[in-house]
């Protein structure tokens, strides 16, 4: 692992952020929004910097979109 | 009238199909069980989805247990957005609402299964990591001064649940609901004592003349 990356993971962005709970709550509207490609990222504050910083709701997120994406294209 | 939801990219306001869904469900609804096993099936096909991306993650696992995993998870899917349709706030589909619901059971179903009966990795590989001179040769007397602090201030400033989490999560890969099974905790608990364990490495480091690594929060 770079040290870069080390770091990043040890002290994470230092942004303010959601709360899992949050994230959770929010996720469902945060990712139509991506997949729109609207202003996720202006529309929920605090989504961007926990998805950065908790791995877990990444890849929920990651799930959800890539589902989401794929049944539009349909 | 699903598939009208699966054809809208987005909604407006004058959109009130999510709330069909919501009131085909409710417990005093005229045709409740069949609007409740079609959205079994959806969530199935969720937690499918997941548990098929996942799968590598448990190579142990057989083509059977997998749909085990998945079954489990939609049922489970099933009862929480069942048992939290007042919560539904109609700023999505229906359908991406509940999809959260299975892909998040399906996920963590399978990191645990992966999981289990592992050793959890919480402290020798870490400080390896850390304090390994290769990993940041390139980088400068800087640096190597500011691993060399972070590493004193993870064993001083922090609590040992702090520690605990951070080594284990951001530093070992393990999965945090893994982590949160083991300890009886939650991922929202766990996630809280790993942000609070940054602020402080932040912190501490900041005060020690390492500005480069203050953050927003402080």
């Amino acid at each position: 692992m770079k040290r870069d990356e080390l770091l990043g993971r040890v002290l994470g962005s230092g942004s303010p952020e959601l709360t899992c709970e949050q994230c959770f709550e929010e996720l469902d509207r945060y990712v139509e929004l991506a997949v729109a490609g609207e202003r996720a990222d202006e529309r929920v504050p605090g989504m961007r910097a926990h998805l950065e910083g908790c791995p877990a709701c990444a890849e929920d997120f990651d799930s959800l979109r890539d589902l989401v994406a794929a049944e539009q294209e349909r | 009238m699903a598939t009208a939801l699966m054809t809208t990219p987005t909604r407006t306001s004058t959109d009130h199909a999510p709330r069909e869904w919501v009131e085909r469900l409710r417990a005093d609804a005229p045709h409740r069980a069949a609007a409740v096993a079609e959205l079994h099936e959806l969530l199935l096909k969720a937690a499918r989805f997941e548990v098929g991306r996942r799968a590598a993650e448990a190579r142990h696992l057989r083509g059977g247990d997998l749909e085990d995993l998945a079954q489990q998870a939609a049922g489970d899917a099933l009862v929480a957005v069942l048992g939290k349709l007042d919560q539904f706030r109609g700023e999505s589909r229906f359908t991406t609402w509940a999809y959260k619901f299975a892909l998040l059971e399906a996920a963590v179903k399978v990191r645990r299964r992966a999981w289990q009966g592992r050793e959890i990795p919480l402290e020798e590989e870490a400080w390896g990591t850390l304090a390994d001179p290769a990993a940041g040769a390139d980088r400068g007397a800087e640096q190597a001064e500011l691993f060399a602090a972070l590493r004193e201030e993870i064993e001083r400033s922090l609590g040992p649940r702090q520690r605990e989490v951070l080594v284990a999560v951001a530093l070992n890969d393990v999965p945090i609901d893994v982590l949160a099974e083991r300890l009886g905790s939650t991922r929202g608990a766990l996630y809280k004592n790993l942000h609070d364990a940054r602020r402080k490495l932040r912190q501490a480091l900041a005060a020690r003349g390492f500005s480069s690594v203050a953050g927003e929060e402080e």
